[in-house]
């Protein structure tokens, strides 16, 4: 066990990775408290989809270690991780060829859970949706906002208690992502699970997250609330995101 | 014909019993199961091969002996390679043949030299004994239309090397391949013609005859000679060497069963160059049935009694409609077909034993997959012909060379699409599958197999397309279907009998087309249809 602090749900410390030439993490330390939203932010190539996927052992870091409630991600078998965390791909990933039901139904199937079929309904009313109309339905009848609050119930339809986002709303149109962030916001006020979120739209990562990760070039530049962003940005980086982000707003 | 082929489909089955019986009950002794097994008689596609095979055939059978006929066999690499590894005891050779094809020899002008060198050689090399020559010589004759030798005053080659250059010639490409062939009439003659075009030996008459070529070579003993009534030209300088016809004879019949070789002695030096030439006429120009070619000739030769099964004999086939011809024959096609689609079903199945396994051990492999994908389709750019007569002497004539053959077809599209279809299943679909704790096996069995369905399915259909059409070629290794009739036909330029092969040949191919269309939309559920469609309209409009 490594030392982390109680109410600690996630403890990043010293990650390093890196993709053949290229340094995806450098030293990269992040501690996320149980029911906390951590936003991770920055350009395409920063690093912060490459630290979500290490996270679930999607990738393996080089060195540091990581850890999930207490216990050293290493130590657990990766299938049984991933089955223990929430996961939402920006595209949704939901299973063409099987029902809305049975894709929701993926992970408490897995792990031979009991009443299967009503915990994806739970899931699905948890995202707003009327289960019985929506849970018989095809992947491809649906809108991409729906698909994305279906994956969305996927990931927390076993009870996960750690959330995994990456880009969740990045595909959709303006309105539609204004939704289903208000959605997400919701889902998570009324459960609150640990969540981290990648994205490279700040204002999005202002309005759901408690503290923003700002990632460049593989380091975190910083992290911190909102607030403390803007009045005491610690790099010119940073403040340079932040102008960007109140000019678009 | 009908008797010819009817006989030799129930034959084939029954020696394809045999063999499988052979194979699953290996009770008898092997001294008792030598001396007791068929001799096999086989001969080369055309009409004289056959006559000659269904002589040694019947006789074999006056005397006592259980025959199986594998007419037809591929040319002489095939034909011979199978006497030679004793899955065929005997078929009938020309000593020039010998001599040039086989033991690659400089020709040779005196019959009995040459017959004598074979003799020597063959026993020696290959331990395959030539019989006493049958007593006739059916050597390469250079034919022109008559009003062509009329044209040019044509009589003798040496009259056709001053003409050639005006003059197209269309050739069989064994001839203009053989040191006897074109290049040795180029150096003896100095015969230089035109344009010179390699026609298969079905379409040679036609084409002359119709004046799509001046020039072809035929064989002095050809029934079409007098058919199209053609003008050989005289070697005047001798120049084609000795073919003398005779019975070439395993190792295995010489040493166990002695008594099936002098039975075919007994037709030594008793068929001179006239009555062969009646015989062919029988069989290419009226159509009559090998067996009552045979038949009325050995009891001409006074070799067989003349009381055996005298009233179907002789029957020359009517000249009807092709539906009635085909419904008259329904029996034999509704075997061949049978026997095709058996030779399909069991080498697509064997295909898609072996290709889908191997399409997901390469999409595991990775790096291994192209070339090994790549190495197995440059087999499907093997000639099938070629292909089927590189499995002869590695595994004999008849069902199994024609299976491997069928078989190697079918791996490509099988392995190509399996990988395909799972490499590419969609993405997404996979990584999220992965990200929320599917193990690699559930995966492959619950997320991309089913995604790879469509593409799967459509690559064997493919496949089967595929192996219809060439299993009519398993004919020429004697592994029958629909390519028998095809090949007996073509040997003999008999149309209707291509036809009747070649029809339901395609229409099988078709309907199996359709019919795993069927199976490929019904296994398909609607929503991987729709993706299906998605995926063609996205790259439409890309």
């Amino acid at each position: 066990m490594t030392g982390a602090e109680p109410g600690t749900a996630l403890q990043i410390t010293g990650v390093c990775k890196r993709h053949g030439e290229v340094e995806a993490l450098v030293d990269v330390s992040l501690t996320v408290a149980a029911g906390e939203c951590v936003a991770l932010v920055g350009e395409s190539g920063s690093g912060k989809t490459t630290l979500l996927r290490c996270i679930n052992r999607l990738l393996d870091p080089d060195s540091g270690t990581i850890t999930v409630d207490g216990r050293d991600t290493r130590s657990v078998n990766p299938v049984t991780l991933r089955r223990s965390i929430g996961y939402v791909p920006q595209d949704g990933g939901i299973l063409p060829h099987w029902t809305v039901a049975r894709n929701v139904a993926l992970v408490p199937v897995l792990c031979e859970m009991s009443d299967t079929a009503g915990r994806a309904v739970r899931a699905l009313e948890s995202v707003g949706f009327d289960a019985a109309s929506i849970g018989n339905r095809w992947p491809h009848e649906l809108s991409g906002g729906q698909r994305q609050r279906v994956a969305m119930a996927r990931a927390l339809a076993a009870g996960q208690r750690l959330l995994l986002l990456d880009e969740p709303f990045g595909a959709l149109d303006a309105i539609t992502r204004s939704e289903l962030q208000r959605q997400l916001k919701r889902i998570r006020e009324s459960t609150r699970p640990t969540t981290v979120l990648v994205t490279h739209d700040l204002r999005e990562a202002l309005f759901l997250a408690d503290r923003v990760a700002v990632l460049r070039e593989g380091r975190i530049e910083q992290v911190a609330d909102g607030a403390t962003l803007r009045r005491a940005p610690a790099t010119e980086y940073v403040a340079r995101l932040l102008a960007h982000a109140d000019i678009a707003l | 014909m009908i008797d010819f082929l009817r006989s030799r489909l129930s034959r084939a089955t029954i020696s394809l019993v045999l063999l499988c019986g052979s194979i699953v009950l290996p009770t008898v002794s092997p001294a008792q199961a030598a001396a007791n097994r068929p001799v096999v008689v086989a001969s080369k596609p055309f009409g004289e091969s056959f006559i000659l095979a269904e002589l040694f055939a019947q006789i074999l059978e006056h005397r006592g002996f259980v025959v199986d006929r594998r007419p037809g066999l591929g040319a002489t690499e095939v034909a011979f390679s199978a006497v030679r590894s004793g899955v065929v005891d005997v078929y009938p050779e020309y000593t020039g043949t010998g001599l040039l094809a086989v033991l690659h020899e400089p020709p040779e002008r005196d019959p009995e030299t040459v017959f004598a060198r074979v003799s020597r050689e063959f026993m020696a090399r290959y331990a395959v004994r030539w019989l006493p020559p049958l007593g006739f010589e059916n050597t390469y004759a250079i034919a022109v239309r008559r009003e062509t030798a009329r044209k040019y005053s044509l009589a003798t080659l040496s009259d056709l090397a001053r003409a050639a250059p005006s003059l197209s010639a269309g050739l069989t490409a064994d001839f203009i391949e053989r040191r006897d062939g074109l290049p040795g009439l180029k150096s003896a003659y100095g015969m230089s013609f035109g344009s010179v075009r390699p026609l298969g030996q079905a379409v040679k008459y036609q084409a002359l005859a119709t004046g799509a070529v001046d020039v072809i070579d035929g064989y002095s003993t050809d029934g079409f000679i007098a058919r199209y009534d053609l003008v050989v030209l005289r070697d005047d300088k001798r120049f084609f060497p000795p073919y003398e016809a005779a019975a070439l004879v395993s190792q295995r019949l010489q040493r166990d069963q002695p008594g099936a070789i002098a039975a075919l002695t007994e037709l030594s030096d008793r068929l001179d160059v006239g009555t062969m030439r009646k015989l062919n006429a029988r069989l290419e120009v009226s159509g009559e049935p090998v067996e009552s070619i045979a038949r009325s000739e050995l009891q001409a030769l006074g070799l067989v009694g003349a009381n055996r099964a005298s009233g179907a004999s002789a029957a020359v086939q009517a000249q009807g409609s092709f539906a009635s011809y085909m419904w008259a024959h329904r029996g034999p096609l509704a075997s061949a077909v049978v026997r095709h689609l058996l030779l399909v079903a069991v080498a697509l199945l064997a295909g898609i034993l072996v290709a889908i396994p191997l399409g997901l051990w390469l999409d595991y492999a990775g790096r291994a997959a192209e070339p090994v994908i790549r190495a197995i389709g440059l087999l499907q750019t093997i000639p099938s012909i070629a292909l089927l007569a590189f499995m002869v002497p590695l595994i004999g004539i008849g069902v199994w060379p024609a299976l491997v053959a069928l078989w190697l077809y079918s791996l490509y599209p099988i392995v190509r699409s399996t990988y395909s279809g799972v490499r590419d299943a969609d993405p997404n679909a996979v990584h999220a599958a992965r990200a929320l704790g599917m193990t690699p096996g559930q995966i492959l069995r619950q997320v991309r197999l089913p995604l790879a369905a469509p593409t799967l399915l459509s690559g064997i259909r493919t496949a089967a397309v595929i192996a219809v059409g060439t299993a009519t070629l398993a004919a020429f290794i004697g592994a029958g279907g629909l390519g028998e009739p095809i090949a007996t036909g073509l040997a003999l330029a008999d149309t209707r009998l291509i036809m009747s092969g070649a029809l339901p040949a395609a229409a099988l191919a078709l309907a199996v087309d359709a019919l795993l269309g069927i199976v490929e939309r019904a296994t398909t559920p609607a929503p991987l249809r729709h993706a299906a469609a998605e995926r063609q309209r996205d790259r439409l409009q890309r």
